[in-house]
Order: C-alpha cells, then sequence, then structure tokens
C-alpha cells in the first residue's frame, strides 16, 4: 500500500506517480490522505490500480480515467469522474454538477446524491446514483446507462440519443425528446447487473425506463418556419 | 469566476474567530478571484447609533478633519474610527439620511460603502491575502460575514466594482456569476430613482434588491422575484443584520456548496474554503438547490 499525503506532498507528484504506473505495476493499492477539497486528483490513470481518497474532493476528481477503481471515501465537487474511458470510480457521498459528464466507458457509482446534468453527453459510462439527480441529467445522453435509485429533476434527457435512463422513483420533467418506455427482459437483465455491480439494495422491476422518442433526429419540414 | 464565503456563527465562543476564519476562507478562494476582495463583517454596534462605512482614495486627506466637518454639517456629535483606504464613521442613528447628503458636499470623492447599526464593509483591489491584510480582517470579530474574491467580467476592476455592495442598512450582497440584462435594468432603476454609481452588473442586481424593498418587498420576496426578473448566472449571497441567505438562479452552474455544525452555518463556493472550520469532518455537508431562497437568522 502506497500512501500520499496530498496537502503535504502537492498534487503534480500524485498525479503523475498515479500516472507512471504500467499495466504490469506491483504498486496496485495506493491511498491518498488530507485531500481537502483538492481538484483534479487522480486524473488520466491508466492502469489496473486500486485507489483511494480518504475525503472529499474538489472539482474533476478521477477525470478521463483508464482501468483503474478510484473509491473516494466522501463527497465530490463538479465533474467527477468526467470523460471517463473505463474502469470504476465511486463515491461514497454526494457527488456535485456534471458527474460522469462525456464518459465513454466504465462504471460510476455515487452512493449519495448527484445534482444538476448528471451524465450530460454521456457517450457509453454506466453510472448509478443511488439517490436523486439534479435538473437537465443526460441531456445529449449518447450511450450507456443512466441508473437512479431516487428520484430526477427536471428535464432528465433532454435532446436524447441512444442512452438508456432508468429511475426507480419520481421524474420531475423528461426533456425534449424524452420519453417513457417499455421495459423488456433484456432491459432488467442490463439493470440487475449494473444494481449488483453497484450495491444497490433495489429490485430492477421497481424501475421505469426512458429513452429517446427519436424525433429530433431528423429535420420535420413543418418545423422549417422555426429557423 | 468570482469566489464567495460566508459564516453564520452560532456559537458565541468563535464571535472573537469570526475574522480569522473568514479571513482564511477568502484567501483559499483567490483562485476564483485574485482581482480584487471584499468583506462584509456584522460586529457590535450601539443602542441609537449607526455606522456609516466611508472609503477614499485620498484617505489621509479626507478623513483627518472629517469628524468635525459632518459633526458640523449635521449637529450631532461624529466619531471616525480609520481603517486603511476605510473609515467608521459612529453617528446617532436619526442622522444617517442627513450625513450622506452631507458628505457628497463635504468629501465628493468619498465612497460610502455601507450604512447600519452593526455592518462594515472593506473591499479593495488586490490579491484576497493582501486586501486582509490591510484591514487586519482577521483581528475583527463578530457574529456573521461574507466575503468575496473578484474575477471581472462585466466591468473594470476598480474599488466600486468590487464585493460586497450595500443594499440598504445592513444589507449587502455579493455575486458569483453574470447578468446578461443589467444595462436595460439599469435604465429602468435610474428611471425609478435608484443610485446606481458603476457599470457593473452585481450593483444593478444589489440596486434591483433595494427597489424591490424599498417597493415593500421583504428580502425574501425581492430574492423571490430576482429569480424572474435578473437573466444570467448567479449564485447570491445576502447579508442581513441577523444572518445570511442564499439563491442561485434555476440553471445553477455557478457552484455552492454549504456546511452546518451545531457551532455555525458557512458558505463557500467550493469546498476547499471550508476544509479548515471546527468539526467540518462531521458536519452536514450539502449543494443549495437551484432557485430556492435559503435564510439562517439569529
Amino acid at each position: 500500500m502506497q500512501t500520499y499525503n496530498l496537502a503535504q506532498n502537492g498534487l503534480r507528484g500524485l498525479n503523475s506517480a498515479l500516472q507512471a504506473q504500467s499495466a504490469d505495476t506491483n504498486q496496485t493499492e495506493w491511498e491518498i490522505v488530507d485531500p481537502k477539497g483538492s481538484h483534479a486528483i487522480a486524473v488520466g490513470l491508466d492502469a489496473p490500480i486500486e485507489v483511494t481518497v480518504k475525503g472529499s474532493t474538489g472539482y474533476y476528481c478521477a477525470g478521463m480515467n483508464k482501468q483503474a477503481t478510484i473509491h473516494v471515501e466522501g463527497s465530490v465537487g463538479p465533474g467527477v469522474a468526467e470523460n471517463m474511458m473505463s474502469g470504476t470510480v465511486i463515491v461514497d457521498g454526494d457527488a456535485s454538477q456534471y458527474a460522469g459528464a462525456t464518459g465513454h466507458g466504465g462504471l460510476l457509482v455515487i452512493k449519495g446524491n448527484a445534482s444538476s446534468r448528471c451524465g450530460i453527453s454521456m457517450k457509453g459510462i454506466d453510472i448509478v446514483v443511488h439517490g436523486n439527480i439534479g435538473h437537465m441529467s443526460a441531456f445529449m445522453a449518447q450511450a450507456g446507462n443512466l441508473v437512479v435509485c431516487g428520484d430526477a429533476g427536471d428535464a432528465l434527457g433532454d435532446s436524447l440519443y441512444e442512452a438508456r435512463l432508468f429511475v426507480r422513483g419520481s421524474v420531475k420533467s423528461l426533456g425534449a425528446d424524452c420519453v417513457e418506455k417499455e421495459m423488456r427482459p433484456e432491459h432488467i437483465e442490463i439493470l440487475k447487473d449494473l444494481l449488483d455491480r453497484a450495491g444497490a439494495d433495489a429490485k430492477p422491476e421497481e424501475f421505469k425506463r426512458y429513452g429517446s422518442a427519436r424525433k429530433l433526429y431528423n429535420f420535420d419540414v413543418d418545423n422549417a418556419a422555426d429557423y | 469566476m468570482c469566489g464567495i464565503v460566508g459564516l453564520f456563527l452560532k456559537d458565541k465562543a468563535l464571535e472573537p474567530r469570526l475574522g480569522e476564519m473568514l479571513t482564511e476562507m477568502l484567501i483559499t478562494m483567490t483562485d476564483r478571484g485574485p482581482d480584487s476582495a471584499g468583506i462584509a463583517i456584522y460586529g457590535s454596534g450601539e443602542d441609537g447609533k449607526a455606522k456609516l462605512t466611508v472609503q477614499s482614495d485620498a484617505a489621509e486627506a479626507d478623513f483627518a478633519t472629517l469628524a468635525d466637518d459632518l459633526g458640523a454639517a449635521i449637529g450631532a456629535p461624529v466619531t471616525l474610527r480609520r481603517n486603511d483606504t476605510h473609515a467608521v464613521l459612529v453617528l446617532d442613528a436619526d442622522k444617517v439620511a442627513a450625513a450622506r447628503d452631507a458628505l457628497t458636499d463635504l468629501r465628493p470623492g468619498l465612497r460610502v460603502m455601507s450604512d447600519g447599526e452593526v455592518i462594515e464593509i472593506y473591499k479593495e483591489t488586490g490579491l484576497p491575502k493582501d486586501v486582509a491584510e490591510r484591514f487586519h480582517l482577521a483581528e475583527m470579530g463578530g457574529t456573521h460575514g461574507i466575503g468575496h474574491t473578484r474575477m471581472a467580467t462585466e466591468s473594470a476592476v476598480t474599488t466600486e466594482g468590487a464585493h460586497p455592495f450595500s443594499t440598504g442598512a445592513d444589507q449587502c450582497l455579493v455575486h458569483n456569476g453574470s447578468l446578461s440584462n443589467h444595462n436595460s435594468l439599469r435604465r429602468k432603476l435610474k428611471r425609478e430613482g435608484v443610485r446606481i454609481e458603476s457599470e457593473n452588473d452585481t450593483e444593478v442586481g444589489a440596486a434591483y434588491l433595494t427597489w424591490k424593498m424599498r417597493e415593500g418587498a421583504t428580502l425574501g420576496e425581492a430574492l423571490e422575484s430576482s429569480l424572474e426578473d435578473l437573466d444570467g448566472f448567479f449564485t447570491f449571497v445576502v447579508g442581513t443584520k441577523d444572518g445570511f441567505g442564499v439563491v442561485r438562479d434555476p440553471i445553477a452552474c455557478k457552484p455552492a456548496v454549504m456546511a452546518e455544525t451545531d457551532q455555525y452555518v458557512a458558505f463557500g463556493s467550493e469546498y476547499r474554503a471550508l476544509v479548515n472550520l471546527p468539526g467540518i469532518e462531521d458536519a452536514r455537508v450539502w449543494e443549495p438547490e437551484p432557485a430556492t431562497v435559503y435564510f439562517w437568522s439569529h
């Protein structure tokens, strides 16, 4: 186990040490203490290592992650796991706005609540939020799954492409072109797997599925006067 | 950008340390606003007395005989306590309007930062650390306070463009964001006779609240209607004699974190600003909801 004191040794040293790890590194377990809400902790990792952050972080924690498992024992600021490619990011507390934005792959688990714009423009990432999410979540979401065990805020899935949205609680309002869809057996399977991997105590059957009505995909001549 | 910090104390034992805690929070927010910094501090007052905090770019000359000159003009005693480019004038509460009028004639270059029973506002351009040092902010005590670090977007880096802005007796406003309809709103408010001195967007926000309250709204109602009438991005923190309030625009892209313990309620643009507060590890920490007005008061 490698222990790194962020307040004493600085961010640049931390990220370069973590980014230098190769696929066959022996230093597979890292612990970051005294994060004090710092920004950009454990970004750009590309090795199958396990990083634990002992406290809350600021902006962009675990951004651009590949392969690594990053566990934050606290809350995170805006943009956690932004543009994640693969690997796993687990947040024990809450996440601020645009959690998992533009993520291509991997799994982001938020055990508390996520605020606005969760999963905005997601491109293949899976996001499981144990609590609630804020407004404009999954805006222009293209691929992947967003699972919400609590409630969703206003304008869920506005201008949605092909991402799947699963919400157990209420949805304050749906965004443009986002509609409720039938939950088929294959969706139950996807959801069951994600809930298991995220350690969420919820039954897939309790969720509703939302997706794109696909009415914004093509130009509609009846709307010509609007332009 | 811009950074906001706020601290409302529930535990009286912390009151002597208010300035010290706020100063540390303010300096942590330097990255968000290195241009200018300011603080509104709610300390002690005397019955029947009011405080006018004034600022001058020529403090030496302007403040030298100001207490006597102002006292003669309003026919009542005035005391002056200088703090660098600022001075706190203490006078009878019923003489505030007369004193403000008299100051315009006596010292045209003087700016009134705040008036009220307990509020004092200090603000200048420069790094937050330097601003805090020149005013000895860390040595100030009080019940609550609000600080701001500015990264200018809508108007020049000047003292009058720095925050907090006074919105009335014992009231002030700080802002993170930018208002996009401030020019049209400024013209409207000027027609209504509201005094606006700079090209700054936040001053228009402050003037808007002042105007609403002059028309009979409570501060809470004025903040609610700001959600309708102000266009743009904002996280506002307002100070009142008894406490402070927070409101974010419906889009809520400007960050805000709050923390509450038995000892205090704290506000920070980022969690970083709160990390050294006592007992923060066990505090309830949350992000204020968009388009929702929050208030804490004694």
